[in-house]
C-alpha cells in the first residue's frame, strides 16, 4: 500500500474552447478494416474498366448497381457489364459537401440512366461547366488508371 | 388494438446550439413541461418510454437513451431506443402508439433529442450523409443536399415545378416561424433573397434547406381511460402509417403509381414512379394512415399538415405523396396559396385555385424554420399539431397567429434519407 501514491503528471493539454459551461475539444477517429464482401466483384471490374451491374434472370430486371439477389423476386442476380455510354437523368452542382469533401467543390453528381437497364447508377461528371449540363446529355464512363477500390473509380465526361 | 390518445407535449427551443444543456436536460425540460401542463400526470403513472435520436456519432455516447431514462427517473421501467434517421422522432411516436395500443402500457412517453452542434456544420454534414449508402453513395460526395438537388431537378423537368415555387416554401415556413419562439431562424423573406443566398446544390440555395439544431421534445400517449382520467382535451391518434424504400436511390424502380382512393389511374397514364421525382414511402405512409383513419379525400379531410420540409423541394414533394394535390401539381399547390395561412402577410400574390381548399402546411414553420435536430423533429410535429387541435397555441406560443380557428384534424409526417423510412400519424380532435 502507498497512500502517497500519485497519477503521473503529463505535458499534454486541453484545448479549451471556453469555462462556463466548460467546451473542450475531443478527438474520435477510427480506421474500419472494411470488406465489400458480395459487392467486391463490382469494384475489382472497376479497376479493370469495367462496369458491373446486376441481372435478375428470373424478373428479366437489370439493376445499374450490384445487387447480388433481386429486390423483387429475392432471387440470385448475375453479374451484367453495363454499357460503356448512358445518359443524364438528373445532376445538380454542389458547392458544400461532406467535410471530407470540400476540397473537391464544386463538383457535379449525375444520376446516369442506360439503354436497357431499369434503374440508375450515381457517379461524378467531370469537363462540363455547371452551366452546361442538362437532362438527357449523352455521357460516357471513364475509369481512374490507378484504382482506389472505391464508388470514384468511375466517373462520367460528356460523350 | 385499443384507441390511443396523445395527453401532453413539451418543446424546448431549438438552436444552433444549447452549450449549456447537455441531451438529458433538453429531454428533461421538455419533458417537465409537458408534466406541468398535465398536473394530473405524475411520474408513477408512466408505465415506460421510448427515445429517439438518430446519430451516436453527433451524440458520441453509445445507449444515451439509458441516460435520458435515468435523468428523467424513470428507471427501472421498460424503454428503448428507437432509431430511423430523419424519421427517428416519427418512428418514436408510433413506437409509443403501439405500445399503448397493444396493451403494453397505458401511459408511454416518447421523447427525442438531437445535439448536433457538437461538429462544425461539414463533418456534421458527413454524419447525416453516413445514412447514406457508404460503399456507392457516400464516396461521391458525402452530401444530402446533393441527393434532393437531384431529386429536384428530375421533379422539375417531369412537372415543371420551379424554383420560384420552391423559393414561396421557404417564405412561408419561416413567416410563420416569426410567431413561434420555438423556432431557430424565424424570417421575412422575399423570393430574391431566397435565390440570392449561397448556392449549395444546384437549384437549392441555403434557404432552400433546414439547418441543423439542438433540441428536444416529448408526447405523452395513453389509453382511452387515462386520456379520460387525466385530460380534459386530449387528441386521438386515428391513423398511423409508414413506408419505405431502397436506401440507393438510383435503385428505385420507375414503375406504376399506388393510388390513393380519390386518384385514378388516367391521372398517371405517362409518369414513371417512383423514379426519384417522388417517395413512394411517402404515398405507402398516407396511405395506410388514410385508411386506418377511413380518410378518402386528404385535402377535404384534414384540417392542417405538419411536414418533414428539410427542403424546400421535399415540401412540394410531400404534398404530392400525401395526396394533396397530384403528382406534378406540387408547384401550382403553392402557387394557390392553399397551404399558406390567411392571417400572415407573405409579401405574395397567389392564384387562387377551385382544386384546393385551403389546408396549412407547417403552420408552425416546420423543419426550415423551426430547424431539424433530428431525434426531435417527429415528435416536435406532434407537440404543434396537438396543441393546434387542443386550441392551445396561445397558452404554448404566447400569441394566436398560428392557431387555426377550427383544426380538428392533422397530420403529422416524418421521413428519411431519400425516403428511405416515413411515417404518417393522424391526430383528431376529441
Amino acid at each position: 500500500m502507498n497512500k502517497n501514491a500519485k497519477l503521473p503528471e503529463t505535458d499534454e493539454g486541453t484545448i479549451l474552447f471556453n469555462t462556463n459551461p466548460i467546451i473542450i475539444k475531443q478527438h474520435y477517429g477510427i480506421d474500419y478494416i472494411h470488406s465489400y464482401a458480395q459487392d467486391s466483384p463490382f469494384f475489382a471490374g472497376l479497376a479493370q474498366k469495367k462496369l458491373l451491374g446486376s441481372r435478375c434472370p428470373a424478373c428479366v430486371y437489370i439493376y445499374a448497381t450490384p445487387r447480388s439477389h433481386c429486390m423483387q423476386c429475392g432471387g440470385t442476380t448475375d453479374w451484367y457489364e453495363l454499357p460503356k455510354q448512358g445518359r443524364i437523368h438528373t445532376y445538380t452542382t454542389c458547392y458544400a459537401g461532406g467535410e471530407a469533401f470540400l476540397k473537391e467543390t464544386p463538383y457535379t453528381l449525375i444520376l446516369v440512366e442506360f439503354d436497357g437497364v431499369d434503374t440508375l447508377l450515381l457517379s461524378r461528371l467531370v469537363g462540363a461547366e455547371p452551366d452546361e449540363v442538362t437532362i438527357g446529355m449523352e455521357v460516357r464512363a471513364r475509369f481512374r488508371r490507378n484504382a482506389k477500390f472505391n464508388a470514384t473509380d468511375i466517373y462520367f465526361v460528356p460523350a | 388494438m385499443r384507441p390511443v390518445y396523445m395527453i401532453s407535449g413539451g418543446i424546448t427551443k431549438f438552436a444552433k446550439a444549447h452549450p449549456d444543456k447537455d441531451f438529458r436536460l433538453m429531454v428533461k425540460e421538455a419533458f417537465d413541461y409537458a408534466m406541468i401542463d398535465l398536473p394530473g400526470l405524475h411520474r408513477e403513472l408512466i408505465d415506460g418510454s421510448v427515445c429517439s435520436y438518430f446519430s451516436d456519432h453527433f451524440t458520441r455516447q453509445l445507449k444515451a437513451g439509458a441516460m435520458v431514462q435515468d435523468y428523467l427517473g424513470l428507471c427501472p421501467k421498460p424503454s428503448r431506443r428507437v432509431e430511423g434517421g430523419g424519421a427517428t422522432g416519427g418512428l418514436c411516436f408510433q413506437s409509443a402508439w403501439e405500445a399503448v395500443a397493444s396493451g403494453r402500457m397505458e401511459v408511454c412517453l416518447a421523447m427525442g433529442f438531437e445535439t448536433m452542434s457538437r461538429v462544425n456544420t461539414w463533418k456534421g454534414n458527413e454524419f447525416i450523409a453516413l445514412a447514406s449508402d457508404t460503399n456507392f453513395d457516400y464516396p461521391l460526395g458525402g452530401f444530402y443536399s446533393g441527393y434532393y438537388a437531384m431529386m429536384v431537378r428530375r421533379h422539375m423537368h417531369e412537372f415543371g415545378t420551379s424554383v420560384e415555387q420552391m423559393a414561396k416554401v421557404a417564405i412561408k415556413n419561416h413567416a410563420n416561424a416569426l410567431y413561434n419562439p420555438y423556432a431557430q431562424s424565424p424570417a421575412l423573406l422575399t423570393i430574391a433573397d431566397v435565390r440570392s443566398s449561397p448556392m449549395v446544390a444546384t437549384p437549392l440555395t441555403i434557404l432552400d434547406i433546414c439547418q441543423m439544431s439542438d433540441g428536444a421534445a416529448v408526447a405523452i400517449l395513453a389509453s382511452e381511460e387515462m386520456a379520460q382520467q387525466l385530460c380534459s382535451n386530449p387528441a386521438r391518434i386515428i391513423g398511423i402509417g409508414c413506408g419505405t424504400d431502397a436506401m440507393r436511390m438510383a435503385d428505385r424502380p420507375h414503375g406504376e403509381v399506388p393510388l390513393l382512393p380519390h386518384e385514378s389511374a388516367a391521372d398517371y397514364a405517362d409518369l414513371k414512379y417512383p423514379g426519384v421525382h417522388s417517395f413512394r414511402g411517402g404515398r405507402t405512409a398516407a396511405a395506410l394512415a388514410y385508411r386506418m383513419a377511413g380518410i378518402t379525400h386528404p385535402v377535404e379531410e384534414l384540417d392542417f399538415v405538419e411536414l418533414h420540409d428539410a427542403y424546400t423541394s421535399s415540401e412540394i414533394q410531400t404534398c404530392e405523396d400525401l395526396g394533396l394535390c397530384r403528382y406534378g401539381e406540387g408547384g401550382a399547390f403553392v402557387n394557390s396559396g392553399a397551404p399558406f395561412l390567411t392571417n400572415i402577410d407573405y409579401g405574395l400574390q397567389f392564384s387562387p385555385d377551385s382544386r384546393w381548399p385551403k389546408i396549412p402546411i407547417n403552420p408552425s414553420g416546420g423543419l426550415l424554420a423551426c430547424g431539424h435536430p433530428v431525434g426531435a423533429t417527429g415528435l416536435m410535429q406532434a407537440v404543434f399539431a396537438f396543441w393546434q387541435l387542443q386550441g392551445t397555441i396561445t397558452k404554448h406560443l404566447g400569441n394566436a397567429t398560428l392557431q387555426l380557428p377550427d383544426a380538428k384534424r392533422g397530420l403529422i409526417h416524418s421521413h428519411a434519407g431519400t425516403g428511405t423510412y416515413i411515417t404518417a400519424s393522424i391526430l383528431e380532435k376529441v
